[in-house]
């Protein structure tokens, strides 16, 4: 999932816009579906980029996370072995790709705790996602002293 | 139901055992718990809980040292919580039984002693294709250290030894040899019996990691012939943080300390320090009281059940569950061997194990999924990870049932 330049959503905006598809879903059978499905849809990550030093490792589930600066803005492209990592994979890039490395930074992504997935971002369940968030905003930081 | 059809034709009386362990009665995600993480740890029946209740509410002092009443009356009930433990593996003497703190610490505690006096440079160490990572790396660091070799036992297909690369591997080099009874993660049983009678015959002593055994099979560690055996309470339906080193007399009289400080001691001035004898050398500190007064409670409690009839009871929820796995499409077995304790671990074609165990753990459902802390067996059959379902005498062919349809379900959103 690639986000240009053009894009208008603040970070805000994009994860009350997700909360509110979540606030759709009766039972979690729905809501871990529409993730499965999100983590299809993700563009395949080019296997250039699925390189031993793009992985962030977690215990069981592996994500792959690239990164480039493209007119100020960071644009995300990672992907996930196991679905639903990548489904919440997706939703990471939807939030915080192409936008400048400061928003990034400051980004409080509450919208996990809101649609009901924290235990996915619990250290226990190693799959990975906390360290990409920590990962998407290490590269946000790198940009920003650089740049 | 009447009282009488509660009890299995193996003798296991399910209703009785399970209104004896509080926690399977709760819910996880809105579902009725079925806990199939036995392996990673066991759940606790009442009299240990009740043991460590009893404990912090009555006999708390420290053990050993105290001439008060409740110092004394708490060392008489740990050190008779050590002959529990020694009555139950069937060593000869109570102090050949050391608390630590787990499986692993007992190994890394022979590791480093034995390795300390016994291995040099040049020396070999022999484990097996597919020890936990607590019995590899205390091993590999000691032969780091050291200049010595690991040598390792392959496997076959079905996740059995292959004795004859095991007879081929032991030499005059070899100081020692450290094998799993049962395999963590394939469920394998190990011919330990034969393991160290052959290794015995070249005069070569072999520790054994006896985790996963205690909780599925009556163990004798005289009939073994074992020179060391290592298990935790908490897979032993026990506390977490308490284990026991079974060491030979012989041997742990040899062994020079591990830890030291406060309890391990004889006399100790700034110029010479004398060591007390076994098993107190080796229990530095204040130790786990409660948690070996819990161990024994749970050793009474399964020795109550009957070791045999528990693993009566849980061969044939193998036989269940193998059986309902197979009729899955798409899913394979990892661990076929001919003796197998009920332990099961598999991977689904084309899906994560992660996944899978992400969507069971919705519906209640909890299996350990992952390497299990044996990367270098999940290697050996090429895949990232399983999931694994370990059966306790408390699990019930009704939750197999259940389980199985909560993967076929699971199976059908992933693939």
């Amino acid at each position: 999932m690639i986000f240009t330049s053009e894009k208008k959503m603040t970070i805000e905006e994009t994860e009350k816009e997700i909360t509110e598809e979540f606030e759709m879903f009766d039972d979690w059978m729905q809501k871990y579906e529409y993730l499965i499905d999100l983590g299809k849809s993700l563009p395949v990550i080019s296997e250039e980029y699925k390189t031993d030093d793009k992985i962030i490792k977690g215990c069981q589930s592996r994500v792959w996370l690239h990164s480039e600066l493209k007119d100020g803005k960071i644009v995300y492209t990672a992907d996930s072995d196991a679905i639903i990592t990548k489904g919440m994979v997706a939703l990471m890039v939807r939030v915080l790709s192409g936008h400048t490395p400061e928003e990034i930074m400051n980004a409080k992504l509450g919208f996990v705790e809101k649609i009901g997935l924290t235990q996915h971002l619990s250290p226990t369940r190693s799959n990975g996602l906390l360290s990409m968030i920590k990962q998407m905003k290490l590269d946000a930081l790198a940009y920003k002293t650089r740049g | 139901m009447t009282e009488a059809k509660t009890i299995d034709k193996t003798g296991i009386d399910i209703q009785k055992i399970r209104a004896d362990f509080p926690i399977l009665s709760r819910k996880v995600n809105g579902k009725p718990l079925i806990y199939f993480d036995n392996g990673a740890t066991a759940q606790k029946p009442l009299p240990v809980i009740n043991a460590l209740d009893h404990y912090y509410r009555e006999q708390n002092a420290n053990i050993h040292r105290g001439v008060h009443t409740m110092s004394q009356e708490i060392t008489v009930a740990y050190e008779n919580a050590r002959a529990t433990v020694q009555k139950h593996l069937n060593a000869k003497l109570p102090s050949e039984i050391v608390f630590t703190s787990g499986t692993t610490e007992s190994i890394n505690l022979v590791a480093h002693s034995f390795g300390k006096k016994f291995v040099s440079a040049g020396d070999e160490v022999i484990v097996t294709a597919m020890e936990h990572h607590s019995n590899i790396l205390p091993w590999q660091q000691l032969c780091e250290e050291k200049g010595a070799i690991l040598k390792v036992v392959p496997i076959n297909d079905a996740g059995e030894l292959i004795m004859e690369e095991y007879k081929k591997l032991l030499n005059p080099k070899t100081k020692i040899v450290a094998v799993t009874h049962i395999s963590n993660t394939l469920g394998t049983v190990n011919p330990v019996k034969e393991i160290i009678a052959l290794a015995h015959a070249q005069h070569i002593p072999v520790l054994v990691d006896g985790a996963q055994s205690v909780p599925h099979m009556a163990v004798d560690v005289q009939e073994l012939d074992a020179d060391f055996y290592c298990f935790s309470g908490h897979k032993l339906f026990g506390p977490t943080g308490v284990g026991i080193l079974y060491g030979k007399e012989k041997w742990l009289n040899e062994l020079p300390p591990y830890k030291v400080g406060g309890g391990t001691i004889k006399t100790v001035s700034f110029e010479k320090t004398e060591y007390a004898d076994v098993p107190l050398r080796f229990e530095a500190g204040t130790p786990h009281i409660a948690g070996g007064v819990g161990l024994a409670a749970a050793i009474d409690y399964v020795n109550a059940i009957g070791l045999d009839h528990i693993a009566a009871y849980e061969q044939e929820l193998l036989i269940h569950a193998t059986e309902q796995l197979q009729k899955i499409p798409g899913v394979k077995i990892i661990g076929t061997a001919k003796n197998k304790a009920s332990v099961i671990s598999f991977v689904v074609e084309g899906i994560h194990a992660f996944d899978l165990g992400t969507i069971l753990d919705q519906l209640g459902i909890a299996v350990r999924t992952g390497h299990h802390c044996t990367q270098p067996l999940m290697a050996h059959y090429c895949v990232q990870g399983t999931v694994r379902a370990a059966f306790a005498f408390y699990n019930t062919k009704e939750e197999i049932d259940q389980f199985i349809k909560g993967l076929e379900r699971a199976i059908n959103m992933l693939k």
